[in-house]
């Protein structure tokens, strides 16, 4: 049940990327996995101190997640936050924040 | 049929919406209206989101700039300027969100119809409540407007702001600056202890003789381990904080005397600094929206406020469970609310959230510390998931308190970025 709504959102937020791509604007919220939007607020469409998420492919965020989760890769504040999504979350969310550019 | 136009176009200055309205008459009818009450954090993130959903929004706020109270505190203690702090509606106008530059005065609720300073009424298909605070000025003995001027809350951004500023600087060295926090719950609860930091820094460097007090309506604080280890640290005995069970709940001012009462004595400031009681904004009060405690509680999933569907609440007037009253908070508020509202304007339901907060604090300019959290909706609330989020390490080295320093910047810029940019 949770991997076909993964599978459904990765695909919307795909299918948004080339909406996107075409029209030149922000990404819509609609394909949003919960948990997403809220990243933004740190990780914009230009780095600052703090990384854009934008030119990262959907495994590589995946992956840093995992990572942050487990305690294998150091942060300052990302473990914190990791720990608060399943795997199945940060995967959604991943594929929705590469789609943005 | 309901005229979904306001009643009075020349109060509107989003020159792209009109002209977007004039090119298709038909589509603009068609198209849901939704109001937003307030062009803070809040409301000024849902209102360029949902106008990215294809809603024809209103922005009411009767500012013509927004000043920022994230990092206010490094203004207070003259290590920025408050042009920094300040940004235009101008970016928000030329996506397509209207703006109507006036005070909302009434909500119709039953009407669906937003009232404006000059008796425009703005119709809504759904309306967004993002109007902040407003200090309670009935709740502390002394404490009113005129008092403010003498004895600044600093707590909104502005002109309160450099008062404190200038004050501080007027100062002699050898004086005793005294800030009264309140109890919870209050925008920015690390707030006064960032402030209580940035002030001695200025002190430390400028007027070392000084002394800073906090009396406090309370007897722990947000990142209290953090700041009270740094204080020290940094900043010898200059900080002392008084909480709420050594008599630091402050019941009355004397602004004249620059005196603060409390429930075991008197303490008199050179500079004073109050940070009274809050409760929602105006609007949420006087429309029934905010309930007996002054807030507005709201439903997780949706965030329309228990006392009336399809009336969103966001931000610091809202009682979002255990997310705290912040910027951060407050953005991803209005992302998730935008969500949930355009969704529902097509007739289906709002999906389950889930929220980030982050909240930086500077302890000096190169030392900051952090607190997280991961909520989602359980028991009616937006509820902590247990076992994330939390403070900055209590041991750590100065280059990562120099690391969260830095991020707090870049978090401030992407911020305002994506909310004013």
């Amino acid at each position: 049940m949770r991997k076909i709504r993964t599978v459904t959102t990765t695909i919307g937020g795909a299918l948004t990327a080339l909406l996107f791509v075409s029209a030149g604007q922000a990404q819509s919220l609609r394909d949003a996995p919960p948990g997403a939007s809220s990243c933004l607020g740190c990780h914009g469409a230009q780095p600052t101190s703090l990384p854009a998420l934008s030119n990262l492919s959907a495994s590589d965020i995946e992956n840093a997640m995992e990572q942050y989760r487990s305690g294998a890769r150091e942060a300052t504040l990302m473990n914190r936050i990791a720990k608060g999504f399943t795997p199945e979350e940060s995967k959604a969310i991943a594929a929705w924040l590469s789609a943005k550019k | 049929m309901r005229d979904t136009r306001p009643s009075r176009r020349h109060v509107i200055i989003g020159a792209g919406a009109a002209a977007a309205a004039f090119a298709a008459p038909a589509l603009a009818q068609a198209a849901p209206q939704v109001v937003v009450i307030g062009g803070g954090y809040a409301g000024a993130t849902c209102a360029r989101f949902l106008q990215r959903e294809g809603v024809s929004v209103t922005l009411v706020e009767p500012s013509a700039n927004y000043i920022s109270c994230p990092f206010s505190n490094a203004v207070i203690a003259g290590l920025r300027d408050i042009a920094q702090q300040t940004f235009t509606y101008d970016a928000i106008a030329a996506q397509g969100v209207r703006i109507a530059r006036q005070a909302a005065t009434k909500i119709d609720r039953d009407a669906k119809r937003v009232t404006l300073a000059d008796a425009t009424t703005l119709p809504y298909d759904r309306l967004v409540l993002a109007p902040g605070i407003d200090m309670n000025f009935t709740a502390l003995p002394g404490y009113d407007q005129a008092a403010s001027e003498i004895l600044p809350h600093a707590w909104k951004a502005g002109p309160q702001t450099l008062l404190l500023r200038q004050q501080l600087e007027a100062m002699d060295d050898g004086g005793t600056v005294v800030i009264s926090a309140p109890a919870n719950p209050f925008r920015c609860p690390p707030g006064p202890y960032e402030r209580a930091s940035l002030i001695a820094w200025y002190l430390k460097n400028h007027k070392p003789k000084s002394k800073l007090i906090i009396l406090d309506a309370k007897d722990a604080f947000s990142k209290q381990g953090l700041f009270t280890a740094a204080w020290k640290e940094i900043y010898g005995d200059m900080i002392e904080w008084v909480g709420l069970s050594a008599g630091g709940k402050v019941v009355e001012v004397k602004p004249r005397e620059k005196i603060f009462v409390t429930e075991f004595g008197e303490h008199r400031a050179d500079v004073g600094n109050v940070i009274p009681p809050q409760r929602a904004g105006r609007i949420a009060i006087d429309s029934g929206i905010a309930d007996q405690t002054g807030w507005c509680p709201i439903d997780p999933v949706t965030f329309e406020a228990r006392a009336q569907a399809g009336v969103h609440v966001i931000g610091d007037a809202a009682v979002a469970g255990g997310m705290p009253k912040s910027a951060f908070a407050a953005n991803a508020q209005a992302k998730a609310c935008a969500q949930a509202v355009a969704v529902m304007l097509r007739g289906a339901q709002a999906p389950e959230p889930k929220l980030i907060n982050t909240c930086y604090s500077l302890v000096t300019p190169d030392y900051g510390i952090s607190v997280a959290g991961v909520y989602a909706p359980a028991k009616g609330l937006l509820t902590d998931i247990p076992n994330a989020g939390g403070v900055s390490p209590a041991k750590a080295p100065a280059s990562v308190r120099a690391a969260e320093a830095s991020y707090a910047e870049g978090w401030y810029k992407t911020i305002t970025t994506e909310v004013f940019g």
